[in-house]
């Protein structure tokens, strides 16, 4: 697959501070992937994300975005390219939620009858009835449904890159986890290639393809939620990533992924080949027993999730889940 | 017969002279409120969006809002002589700071996620200020524009003293002959009429300010 991002040698000071706010960072992001950006406050993560559509110039480095350098092109045309979202949604207090969702498609001098039709389509996108919130303003709406509106404002024009500096931290923990899962939902119907900030490492693991972790403006490691669980680099990534790794791993993969394909014991628990390995552990110490019944879309047991492939998925420690 | 009857004979003996001067006042005071605005609010949107000399600028019409309007009005006669001009260009200078100061504070104080918001869609900057800044200034720039009618209203009465003329003529002669009927005709019309500006404004205050910012 082709990188949609590719980041080289990047590096940004500001002035004033003791040490580069991003130093030589390199990444690579292929189309259709959802990259974390995840580390502490100050470790240049929000810099570097913000260095792709230049609302912060490098003072070094290269940055392409669809291979072409985005220094080489108007500031103006790059950003309406690519989708933005920030925490506190930015939305224009004194447009209703339809003029702010045609931000972007009337900057980009849209017909306004298929901006409209693309407001209604994106409206109804997030979870908000068109005919309901067109004409409200933010004001009016809950947090959770003003960031709603502002994904949907990013997603307006159809960009194929978007950056999203922590969209969801704003909102309580469980409109967040009811967001974050319509957003997954929402990129399996769009291919996007997506920026992801955020400093809350189970939305990182959950929502990234891969995660980079950051410090002091640097990548310290960057690989896919189970890699990263499975073999953290260093002590560092270790403590970041947190107690319980096995377990957040098993939390990543669905049962289908370690369940066989052989008939289950009879009066074994029963439980969905698409409930995580987490869910099945839960099941197995609740129930006592050694193993069970895996139900496919029918609701039919036809294989079987043993304890021992379990035990044996969590300590081998660079065995990749598949999904 | 009491004063204010004696001051309605008074009007009524000849409503002209009292209407001219009602108009002269009204024209007075709505030419320098314009001037006042025309220049004020470019200048503070300007300074808001300057990153030095603004403080500068700043404190200088801070200081000029606590200038007495007759100093003001004053200080005009010696460099423009006296008349309808000089007394415009003295009220213009009154409205000028509440404007400048109120612009540049509406623009300044404009949600600096939105800005980041509207400059990461990729708006320009001419555009950002356009349909982002000004809309959600301008309810602290219209109260500005207030508090100078009011003041301006006001200061226009003391245009009298260096040949503006306007309602002030009634109460400056009233004054030196203490006639008090003379000086009714000049004050209750000026005062009506700064009441009526400040509602005025107000009602149109609600009526512009942006739907979703209310």
């Amino acid at each position: 697959m082709q990188n949609m991002i590719h980041i080289e040698g990047l590096t940004k000071a500001f002035p004033g501070a003791a040490r580069p706010a991003v130093d030589h960072l390199s990444l690579s992001i292929p189309e259709g992937e959802l990259c974390v950006l995840i580390g502490s406050s100050g470790c240049g993560k929000t810099t570097t994300m913000r260095m792709i559509n230049r609302m912060i110039e490098p003072d070094s480095g290269v940055i392409e975005v669809a291979g072409r350098n985005v220094r080489e092109q108007d500031p103006v045309a790059l950003r309406r390219s690519i989708g933005y979202v920030i925490q506190q949604t930015g939305l224009f207090p004194h447009l209703t939620i339809a003029d702010n969702i045609a931000t972007v498609p009337r900057l980009l001098g849209w017909a306004e009858k298929r901006t409209q039709a693309r407001v209604d389509e994106l409206l109804a996108l997030v979870g908000l009835a068109p005919e309901q919130y067109r004409q409200r303003y933010p004001r009016e709406l809950s947090g959770g449904q003003r960031q709603r509106v502002g994904v949907a404002r990013a997603l307006a024009a159809d960009p194929p890159v978007m950056l999203m500096d922590e969209p969801f931290g704003a909102i309580d923990p469980i409109n967040r986890t009811l967001l974050q899962d319509e957003f997954l939902r929402i990129l399996q119907q769009l291919k996007k290639t997506i920026v992801f900030v955020t400093h809350d490492i189970d939305e990182a693991l959950k929502m990234g393809d891969r995660v980079a972790i950051l410090r002091d403006g640097r990548i310290l490691q960057v690989d896919t939620p189970d890699a990263l669980l499975a073999a953290p680099a260093n002590e560092f990534v270790a403590s970041f990533l947190g107690s319980g790794r096995s377990l957040k791993r098993l939390a990543l993969a669905t049962v289908g992924a370690a369940s066989e394909a052989v008939a289950p014991a009879a009066g074994a628990p029963s439980i969905a080949a698409t409930s995580s390995l987490r869910e099945a552990l839960a099941l197995l110490l609740e129930t006592g027993a050694s193993e069970l019944a895996v139900t496919d879309v029918n609701g039919l047991a036809t294989d079987r999730l043993r304890f021992d492939a379990l035990r044996a998925l969590a300590s081998a420690s660079h065995t990749a889940l598949e999904q | 017969m009491n004063i204010f009857s004696q001051a309605w004979a008074l009007l009524m003996a000849d409503p002209a002279r009292v209407g001219n001067a009602l108009w002269t006042h009204i024209l007075l005071s709505a030419c320098a409120l314009l001037i006042g605005a025309l220049v004020a609010v470019p200048l503070g949107v300007r300074l808001a969006l300057s990153k030095r000399s603004a403080l500068l600028a700043i404190n200088i019409a801070n200081t000029g809002r606590t200038l007495p309007s007759l100093a003001v009005l004053a200080l005009a006669m010696p460099l423009l002589g006296t008349g309808f001009l000089p007394s415009l260009v003295a009220l213009s200078l009154l409205a000028l700071p509440p404007i400048l100061l109120n612009t540049y504070t509406g623009v300044r104080g404009v949600d600096a996620e939105v800005i980041d918001a509207a400059r990461g869609m990729g708006m320009r900057e001419a555009q950002i200020t356009r349909r982002v800044r000004l809309p959600l200034a301008q309810p602290t720039i219209f109260s500005g524009l207030r508090i100078a009618a009011a003041q301006v209203i006001s200061g226009a009465t003391l245009a009298a003293y260096i040949g503006g003329g306007g309602l002030g003529e009634f109460i400056t002669s009233g004054v030196a002959m203490m006639a008090v009927p003379q000086l009714l005709l000049g004050a209750i019309p000026a005062t009506l009429l700064a009441l009526g500006v400040d509602a005025l404004f107000g009602r149109l205050q609600k009526f512009m300010t942006p739907k979703g910012l209310a």
